[in-house]
């Protein structure tokens, strides 16, 4: 018998990942708030630990936890971060 | 299609009229004229006359032969002419030999070619259209049970689903103008184009009939807008999945139930279409539960909830009007639902009275110390909208009456109020807090004709933030 696949036939695209920093230091880390209740509690902490040890730290924030974070902001992430934390939160 | 200049016939021995015009044929030839006739069952036939055995239909399909005998006269590959069934002037006409059918009647009807048997169509298509339909082909092997080789693949909801075989497939597409290769929407997770065809093969597998087809389009169209956020919907931890509501003339064409049952088992319409929308999410866009899909629950709603709207029963005109489609006009409304709870009230023979209980039973929509996050649908039984009928309410009249009533003082809602912790933030102490944000509670007519019962379906993270209920005509 033959069969019509009714998948969407594709391979998920490979991405390279980014080496695991050895060290933060002199590194520029993302915290990344996606909107969900006490993200920002958990990043505000993480914020106060990075920055006391002389890591630079930038914010950013999803406009809703419900939907994958928009392009441009994930550009954005990636041009100027070397890592990035995000809080999923719940 | 590759036929032979001159004249080209197509006859089957089976038929009365080819048999009659056999000896036509023979004259034919003998006057010199390029000849060439394909026999559908018996290369025998008619005796003399050298038919070429198309037995496998092969000509005749190409050169969509519906009737026998079919002749052809091509000149330079084309078809100048083409007479179907006898009739003498015509023939004599057409092949300039004027007494081809001197001693013969001067018209018969001919007979259905065997292209058109029961079930050969979709046959020759697979057999000879093959290009039309670009899915991967797998083979099962003989020894193998299909049904099960389906789940191995990971393709089923846990249900067995029909075999999508070309033939079936055809027959699906059949349910629609659209082209097979159009892209209907890019399905969420992995934000894959699915075409017709994809929609097709998946809707055979849920077990729809052609007729099912556009409506299954329309509900993929809309589940997968970005107001919709089908994506959210489907990984979220909350129990909801795609309920589809649809309304117009295409529900009753199609035999959907909006009557007793209207959101339980036993239609195959309304069984099948939301069955069909949850496969392409799952095997086009790659949603899967245990995948993107982290439901702490779900709820049997994500196997299949479709139902349509009792217009005809109904006092209050129906959903997609409301929500701005022309009376008269097939639609689909898609609503984040996360599973039915029904109401009952025995006792209310007044508007006021009813309202209260549906704004009592609604409150407890998520938490009744939570508002303006979910939205819901309000399914108005046959009995209960009589009250409303008798009472002259509209349904902006049962509207108005419940945003009074489904206002609570903040106070009653903060966090902690009642001695419990979780509810609405502090700021809203002093505010009047209604349940539903506007536009969040959708109200519809459906049920049996017995029973004083209602139901609410509740929603899911409301607006902007998660779903919006969309609308979109059903393209027929």
């Amino acid at each position: 018998m033959e069969l019509l696949d009714p998948t969407g036939e594709r391979q998920p695209a490979a991405r390279q990942r980014v080496p695991r920093p050895a060290s933060l230091e002199g590194l520029t880390v993302g915290l990344l708030d996606i909107s969900k209740p006490r993200g920002d509690v958990f990043l505000d902490r993480l914020d106060e630990v990075l920055s006391g040890r002389g890591v630079e730290v930038l914010r950013f924030r999803k406009p809703t936890f419900t939907k994958p974070a928009p392009a441009d902001l994930r550009y954005e992430i990636r041009v100027k971060c070397d890592a990035v934390v995000e809080a999923l939160a719940d | 299609m590759d036929l032979p200049d001159g004249y080209v016939v197509f006859v089957k021995a089976s038929c009365p009229t080819c048999r009659l015009v056999a000896p036509a044929l023979l004259r034919l030839r003998d006057a010199g004229a390029p000849l060439t006739v394909y026999s559908q069952d018996d290369p025998l036939f008619p005796e003399g006359a050298e038919a070429l055995d198309d037995s496998d239909l092969r000509r005749s399909y190409q050169a969509g032969v519906e009737v026998v005998p079919s002749l052809m006269h091509i000149e330079g590959g084309a078809v100048i002419e083409r007479l179907e069934g006898w009739l003498r002037t015509d023939w004599e006409r057409v092949t300039g030999v004027a007494d081809l059918g001197a001693d013969m009647p001067p018209f018969r009807a001919g007979c259905a070619s065997r292209t058109l048997d029961p079930g050969m169509p979709e046959l020759l298509a697979v057999r000879f259209g093959g290009e039309k339909l670009r899915s991967r082909r797998l083979e099962v092997a003989q020894l193998e049970d299909e049904f099960e080789a389906m789940f191995e693949r990971g393709w089923t909801d846990g249900l067995p689903v029909v075999p999508p075989t070309p033939e079936r497939v055809l027959r699906m597409l059949e349910g629609t103008d659209r082209d097979p290769p159009e892209v209907v929407a890019v399905v969420p997770p992995d934000l894959v184009e699915c075409t017709v065809e994809k929609a097709a093969v998946n809707a055979v597998m849920a077990g729809c009939r052609p007729e099912y087809l556009p409506v299954v389009l329309a509900a993929l169209e809309a589940a997968c807008t970005s107001e919709f956020n089908i994506h959210g919907l489907l990984a979220t931890t909350w129990s909801a999945g795609p309920v589809i509501i649809v309304n117009g003339p295409v529900t009753e064409r199609i035999g959907m139930n909006a009557g007793g049952n209207a959101l339980g088992q036993g239609n195959r319409a309304n069984s099948t279409i939301g069955r069909a929308l949850q496969l392409i999410v799952r095997n086009v866009g790659g949603g899967r539960p245990g995948g993107v899909d982290r439901a702490t629950h779900g709820n049997p709603g994500k196997h299949t909830f479709c139902f349509s709207e009792d217009e005809r029963g109904s006092p209050w005109e129906p959903l997609s009007v409301e929500r701005g489609l022309p009376a008269g006009t097939s639609a689909v409304t898609l609503f984040a639902g996360s599973g039915l709870q029904p109401l009952v009230d025995q006792q209310s023979r007044s508007p006021e009275s009813l309202a209260r209980t549906y704004a009592a039973c609604l409150q407890v929509v998520a938490h009744p110390k939570l508002a303006l996050a979910w939205d819901a649908v309000l399914v108005v039984s046959p009995e209960h909208a009589r009250v409303f009928r008798e009472a002259g309410w509209s349904k902006a009249r049962l509207r108005e009456e419940l945003d009074g009533l489904l206002r609570r003082p903040g106070a009653q809602m903060i966090r902690g109020a009642g001695g419990i912790a979780e509810g609405m933030p502090s700021s809203l102490a002093g505010a009047a807090v209604p349940k539903f944000r506007r536009g969040g509670l959708l109200i519809v007519h459906a049920g049996g004709t017995a029973g004083m019962f209602s139901a609410i379906i509740g929603g899911w993270a409301s607006g902007a933030v998660g779903s919006e209920p969309v609308t979109r005509e059903v393209r027929e």
